[in-house]
Parts: C-alpha cells; sequence; structure tokens
C-alpha cells in the first residue's frame, strides 16, 4: 500500500472548504476533535466522547430526518471497524445526503498507537465497496485533497472517503463534552432552521 | 419521505402471515405517536411490524446488522427532529448495552419494542441468560421498562409508554413476553 503522507490536521478544512449547510456527527477521540476544530465545535457537530462504533448509524439517522441536510461522519479506521456491518446499513437505506470521512490512521492514536488491522491488510474502501456504498474513494497525500473536497461534492451518495493519514496528534481543540448540552444545541439549532 | 428499501426484484418473498390484532393495534399506535424510524433486525415477534414498515411509504424501514445501530440511528434520528422506534429480541438488548451510555449520558429518549425469549415456557437453554438478564441490563442502562403478558394489556401499556417517551422524555422498553408472544417450540 502507498505510504500516506496526510497529516490529518490539514484535511478537514481543505475536504469542506465550506461547512455551510452541513451536519456533521463524529465518532470519539481524534476525529471528534478534528471536527470540532473544523466548526469551531458549532451546533451543527454532534461529537462522541465514548460510544465507539455508534458514529455511521447516528450519521444514518440523521440523514433520513434530515434529507435536506448534507450529513457528514467523521470518524476513524478503528471506530468504523468496531460496527463495520453499520455500513451496509447505509447501503441498503442509501441516503443521497451521507458523507462518511474515514480518518485511517492505522491505529488507535488515543490508547498509545497501537497498529490497527488497517497497518495490516484491511482495506476499508473495499470493505465500504462491498457492502455496497454508492461512491468510495481513497487519499494519501496533500495532492489529492482538492479531488477528495470535489468527490464529497459531487460524488453520488451515500460516499465514503477514506483518507490514510500519518501516525501524529490530532487538532488540538478543546469541545464541549456534556452530551445532554450538546444534544439540546444540536436539535434545538437544526428544529430551529428547518 | 422514503419508502421501502426492498426494490421490486429484491429476492424477498412475501410470506403467509398469521396477524394477531394487537400487533396492528401497536403498530397504528405507533404511526398516530409519529415514529418515523423503525429499525429492526429479524425477528419473528415482531415479523408484522417490520413487514407493514417495510411497505410503509410514509416511515423508514431500517434493517440493522446488530441491534446496537440501532440505538445510534434513534439518537441521530432525535437529533434530526425524527422520532424512531427499535425493535429487538431480548437477545438484542446485550448487543446495545455501551452504546446505551450516550442515550443514558445525553438525556436522549430511547424507544424499545423487546420480543422477549428466556421466560415464560422457553425451552432452549441458551436464550435463558440473557432472557433472564434483560430487565435488569436495560434498568441498570437507565431504561423504564413495561412488560405485557396479557393482549387485553396491550393497548393501554403501548400508550402509557408512549406518553413517557415523548410527553416525559423517558427512555422506554416495552417488554413484550412470551406469556403474549407464544414460546418457540423444541
Amino acid at each position: 500500500m502507498t505510504k500516506p503522507t496526510l497529516d490529518r490536521r490539514e484535511i478537514l478544512p481543505q475536504l469542506f472548504p465550506s461547512t455551510d449547510g452541513y451536519l456533521f456527527i463524529s465518532g470519539l477521540a481524534g476525529p471528534a476533535r478534528d471536527a470540532a476544530a473544523l466548526t469551531g465545535d458549532s451546533e451543527k457537530l454532534y461529537t462522541m466522547a465514548g460510544t465507539m462504533g455508534a458514529a455511521v448509524c447516528m450519521g444514518l439517522g440523521v440523514a433520513l430526518s434530515a434529507p435536506e441536510s448534507k450529513v457528514a461522519v467523521i470518524t476513524g479506521d478503528g471506530e468504523l471497524l468496531m460496527n463495520v456491518g453499520s455500513l451496509a446499513t447505509v447501503a441498503s437505506l442509501q441516503p443521497e445526503n451521507l458523507s462518511i470521512v474515514v480518518v485511517d490512521n492505522g491505529c488507535h492514536g488515543e490508547t498509545g498507537g497501537q497498529p490497527g488491522h488497517t497497518a495490516l491488510r484491511t482495506d476499508l474502501e473495499k470493505m465500504a465497496e462491498g457492502a455496497g456504498i454508492a461512491s468510495t474513494m481513497t487519499i494519501t497525500s496533500p495532492d489529492e485533497l482538492a479531488d477528495g473536497a470535489k468527490f464529497l461534492q459531487d460524488a453520488t451518495g451515500p460516499r465514503i472517503l477514506v483518507a490514510r493519514v500519518l501516525y501524529g496528534p490530532p487538532s488540538d481543540f478543546r469541545r464541549n463534552l456534556d452530551p445532554a448540552a450538546c444534544r439540546l444545541r444540536f436539535r434545538n439549532s437544526y428544529l430551529a432552521t428547518a | 419521505m422514503s419508502v421501502s428499501y426492498i426494490p421490486e426484484d429484491s429476492r424477498f418473498e412475501e410470506r403467509p402471515k398469521a396477524i394477531k390484532s394487537w400487533q396492528r393495534k401497536v403498530y397504528d399506535l405507533l404511526k398516530d405517536a409519529g415514529v418515523t424510524h423503525f429499525s429492526y433486525v429479524p425477528d419473528a415477534g415482531h415479523a408484522q411490524l417490520i413487514e407493514w414498515s417495510a411497505s410503509d411509504p410514509d416511515v423508514y424501514s431500517i434493517p440493522l446488522s446488530t441491534e446496537e445501530e440501532g440505538v445510534g440511528i434513534s439518537i441521530g434520528a432525535h437529533l434530526g427532529g425524527g422520532r424512531s422506534v427499535l425493535l429487538m429480541q431480548s437477545s438484542g438488548v446485550g448487543n446495545c448495552v455501551n452504546a446505551l451510555a450516550l442515550v443514558k449520558g445525553g438525556g436522549f429518549p430511547f424507544f424499545t419494542l423487546v420480543s422477549m425469549r428466556g421466560d415464560f415456557g422457553e425451552g432452549n437453554p441458551m436464550q435463558v441468560p440473557m432472557g433472564q438478564a434483560t430487565r435488569t441490563v436495560l434498568e441498570a442502562s437507565g431504561i423504564t421498562c413495561l412488560c405485557i403478558d396479557d393482549e387485553k394489556d396491550v393497548e393501554q401499556t403501548i400508550k402509557a409508554s408512549l406518553v413517557m417517551n415523548i410527553q416525559s422524555e423517558l427512555s422506554v422498553a416495552v417488554l413484550l413476553g412470551q406469556k403474549l408472544l407464544g414460546a418457540k417450540k423444541f
């Protein structure tokens, strides 16, 4: 496999040059920090700090409830593999407004960088393709970010972008960790504009 | 809104139905309460609700890979202004536990109908441990449990559970006992 050269802290701002019209769900740990840095921890983002494996289906629930919004799930390779059957669930429902971005660092960064399956033989894009996700793409280098942004904007949904990144720290961003406060913040904001 | 996920050319075929009148009542009460997302792992106890949701153009019928996904969908549906029910067997409750942490921590109003195994008349010993633990596990996770063992209690209990869930934002599980559903023969 091509060795990645992407710095995870730089990918989301380039993949989402504008966050207008998006609702974001993130898995726990690094992807949550990266997503919080992207949005300034806005009311359009719900991050997890536990419940590993729930992000994709939370995004699916939002995408079906809010079909006029674009919904993006920001997750990691470990979080996605913990409930990888959720890709099949998404494929059966085919929500056109759902994007999944996997920050694939090939390890469990939050617990000390222990290697994960994707550092060895597992290819998440192929798993997503096999599950039946309409559009799939993998990027590994900074010069592919513009194509990645175009993919998220134009490819038929549901779509998954696997960004294979260097092992390194996530964005240094302290977000609100109160799940009840964030629930009310997200839902009330959405309902006020829906 | 969408719509059945089952295309006309799929391998899905209609199976003979043995519809019990209370099952239709349950479906209609859920619809009247504004439930928009029906998620499930295939299950004999919920078979009618599952089939009705799959052919109902007004709701999302969502087949899951594991029940835990249904907790995530329920949370996501709430965040996006929708309302969901998770239809699962008691064994599936065991698959949901860590996801239920976000239901409790975030104060999400989760709603589930659980078809029981391992209780009244169970003849399969492998179903007994999880079935016997189901209520304890749900209550330990912050879910209020209401049980139905008699057909005459179905309407009243489903109505009560929906009021608790929607108006008081309580997370509620309605346990459909094997005395109501009938125990599978072994």
